[in-house]
């Protein structure tokens, strides 16, 4: 079995072993009485091999099962879907496995399962399927984990595919372990990057470590492969409404779609109450001239399905409910886009706001504070600017529209 | 009712850093506090053993100084604590991870009800419970945002999805993963800190499992391998942009869909 062996001749004095201990960034190293010692704390990083390799040796295992690849084909997409309508993330899943598939010259598969969704399938050939299988049984009408689970088991005895992409949702991030457990292999959470070696090993980038640290993660001698991605990680490639595919549609025994699980209601998700639950914000600040002007940015957050926030000028001034004030004696907030319009940027509002994903900061005033912790610096007049963005959007809204009907 | 929350060690700060010069991580995630999602998992089973009475377990999977975090569960209201400890389930992933505490869980004895947080802080991946669960072969459910109901053979729970919420009766046992909208988790007792100070802690091996195979732990269970490890590229790229409103208005019109947000 591969393993650390601690290499140890003599005793090694106290301040040695305290250098030792040192080297190891979780604290597995242990000194006892002039000895080392490696404790359950140990995640096998090797960094103590590269150290101190005269103390610490990585023993590789001596014989490792060797699986044939050949026999696994296909990259496929896990079709993710609410009563028929399909998550985007689904779309933009087909366009990475496209990507994927022709660098190995494999097919690119979707499993589909649900109810009522037969007349469903085409729309995913068109975003980039080769062959889609569809199990349309009143047992899938709602996600359950038990029946999805052993469609998924069912498909991947018959298809045998090498990759398999599922999105990370709730349900996504339910399923896709359950069934990697079932077959006993590798399944990757959050990959943010993937591509695929000459051999058919997905080389699958995820963060770790609480996001400070990327790692490159291979299921080197199981198959399937299994990854989960995030929506909104990927691109979709264009809709192609003459490309050809297959689509099937498969049977399983009723026997296997038994669940312990009955779905007593199913109700439409309230939306983001609170600007700290929103994934993107608008913010409103003193360059705003007159209550009514806040108009413009009501209309800029409606166009990006955003909520407004404000600084505290303007609560004090009565112009917004103190609920959606940013800053110290406010909210934090961390959303994934945050556009600040006519903000300073004072200590305070920043404090509440500094850790959000991307900044984009609209000031007239190039030595504004706001300027020094945004990803983009926008020196313009709000009063120009959004208007002139406002339109912009709804053009862009209108050609992904057509894109998308 | 058995009800086994499985709870997990993480560090308190992610300040783990990677040295930009020898790719080796820096010293810094020395594993400290319990991980903020498993407050809310042994919340719930207290909960549970409020109204209906139950006995609480917990277990997780560290070093030996793992044993503290079970120690402060017992302030919370758990009754017994299990530590998995084995230089046998070093480097393992989820697959590796979800076996261990499947095989641990089956050693402490009878659960009825099986509670974890939603994911760790550290990992971040929110996939050992279902697999745990799939190992048990036990149903189980995601993202719990309440428990409505205890029933003698099944519980009803809101569950969130990702457009809708659904509410399902889930028969025991079974696993459930737990979001933060659970409940609010209660202050430590100093009262029944003082008075479970030296409670026993159970500590298992990979001898004392059913199934003894060491190859099917830690790095050798493990289905995937860490390739290795690299600082991420910097996404704290800042760029000042001037020009006519029509102009900036385009920079910001495709910054914005460059970042899917329409």
């Amino acid at each position: 079995m591969a393993k650390i062996e601690i290499v140890q001749k003599s005793e090694i004095s106290a301040q040695e072993g305290a250098a030792i201990q040192e080297i190891c960034p979780f604290g597995a190293i242990e000194y006892i009485d002039g000895k080392l010692d490696i404790s359950a704390g140990c995640k096998m990083c090797k960094i103590c091999t590269k150290e101190k390799p005269e103390y610490f040796t990585y023993v590789e295992d001596e014989e490792r099962e060797e699986i044939d690849k050949s026999l696994w084909n296909g990259v496929v997409v896990y079709v993710e879907h609410t009563y028929g309508k399909i998550h985007p993330v689904t779309f933009e899943l087909l366009g990475k496995a496209r990507e994927l598939a022709e660098e190995i010259n494999h097919e690119v598969i979707c499993l589909f399962a649900g109810y009522n969704i037969a007349d469903k399938g085409g729309e995913l050939i068109q975003f980039g399927a080769d062959r889609v299988y569809i199990y349309d049984e009143k047992e899938l009408e709602d996600y359950r984990v038990e029946p999805y689970a052993a469609v998924f088991e069912d498909f991947i005895k018959h298809q045998k595919p090498s990759v398999v992409l599922v999105g990370g949702t709730t349900v996504g991030r339910s399923l896709a372990p359950r069934v990697a457990a079932r077959f006993r292999t590798g399944l990757t959470a959050d990959c943010t990057s993937l591509s695929i070696d000459e051999n058919t090993d997905l080389a699958q980038i995820r963060p770790a470590f609480g996001g400070n640290i990327m790692a490159h993660i291979k299921t080197r001698d199981k198959r399937p492969q299994f990854a989960t991605v995030r929506y909104k990680i990927f691109s979709a490639m264009e809709k192609d409404e003459r490309r050809a595919g297959t689509i099937e549609i498969c049977s399983i025994s009723k026997e296997l779609l038994k669940s312990g699980i009955t779905v007593l209601e199913s109700k439409e998700k309230p939306k983001a109450k609170y600007i700290e639950d929103a994934e993107v914000l608008v913010v409103a600040g003193k360059g705003i001239q007159k209550e009514e002007d806040l108009a413009i940015i009501y209309e800029l957050a409606d166009q990006l399905g955003a909520m407004v926030a404000s600084t505290r000028p303007l609560i004090e001034a009565g112009w917004t409910d103190p609920k959606v004030q940013i800053g110290l004696s406010g909210r934090t907030v961390k959303p994934k886009l945050i556009i600040t319009c006519g903000v300073s940027g004072s200590v305070q509002f920043i404090a509440g706001m500094k850790n959000s994903e991307q900044i984009i900061a609209i000031n007239t005033d190039p030595n504004a504070p706001i300027f020094n912790i945004a990803n983009y610096s926008v020196v313009g007049d709000i009063y120009e600017v959004i208007p002139k963005l406002l339109e912009k959007l709804k053009l862009e809204k209108r050609e992904k529209i057509e894109v998308f009907v | 009712m058995d009800i086994t929350v499985c709870i997990k060690q993480v560090p308190s700060t992610s300040e783990v850093e990677i040295d930009q010069e020898t790719g080796n991580l820096k010293r810094d995630g020395v594993d400290a506090k319990i991980n903020p999602y498993d407050l809310f998992a042994i919340e719930g089973a207290v909960q549970i053993k409020e109204q209906t009475g139950a006995t609480i377990n917990v277990v997780t999977m560290g070093p030996n100084q793992a044993a503290d975090i079970l120690h402060e569960a017992f302030t919370l209201g758990a009754d017994h604590g299990y530590l998995i400890t084995d230089r046998k389930c070093a480097g393992a992933d989820v697959l590796a991870t979800a076996k261990a505490l499947s095989e641990g869980i089956k050693k402490i004895g009878k659960a009825d009800l099986i509670i974890c947080g939603k994911q760790t802080t550290d990992g971040d991946t929110a996939q050992v419970g279902a697999e745990i669960a799939e190992l048990l072969d036990i149903p189980h459910a995601n993202n719990i945002l309440a428990i409505k109901e205890i029933k003698k053979e099944s519980l009803v729970v809101d569950v969130d999805m990702p457009t809708m919420i659904q509410t399902i009766e889930i028969k025991l046992p079974c696993l459930i993963s737990v979001d933060k909208d659970l409940n609010q988790p209660r202050l430590p007792s100093y009262k029944v800190k003082k008075a479970t100070k030296n409670k026993e802690i159970t500590a298992y091996g990979v001898c004392d499992f059913e199934d003894s195979n060491e190859m099917h732990y830690g790095m050798n269970g493990s289905a995937t391998q860490v390739i290795r490890i690299f600082p991420p590229t910097s996404n704290s790229n800042t760029e000042s942009w001037e020009g006519t409103s029509d102009e900036l208005a385009t920079k910001i019109a495709d910054k914005i869909v460059e970042l899917k947000i329409l």
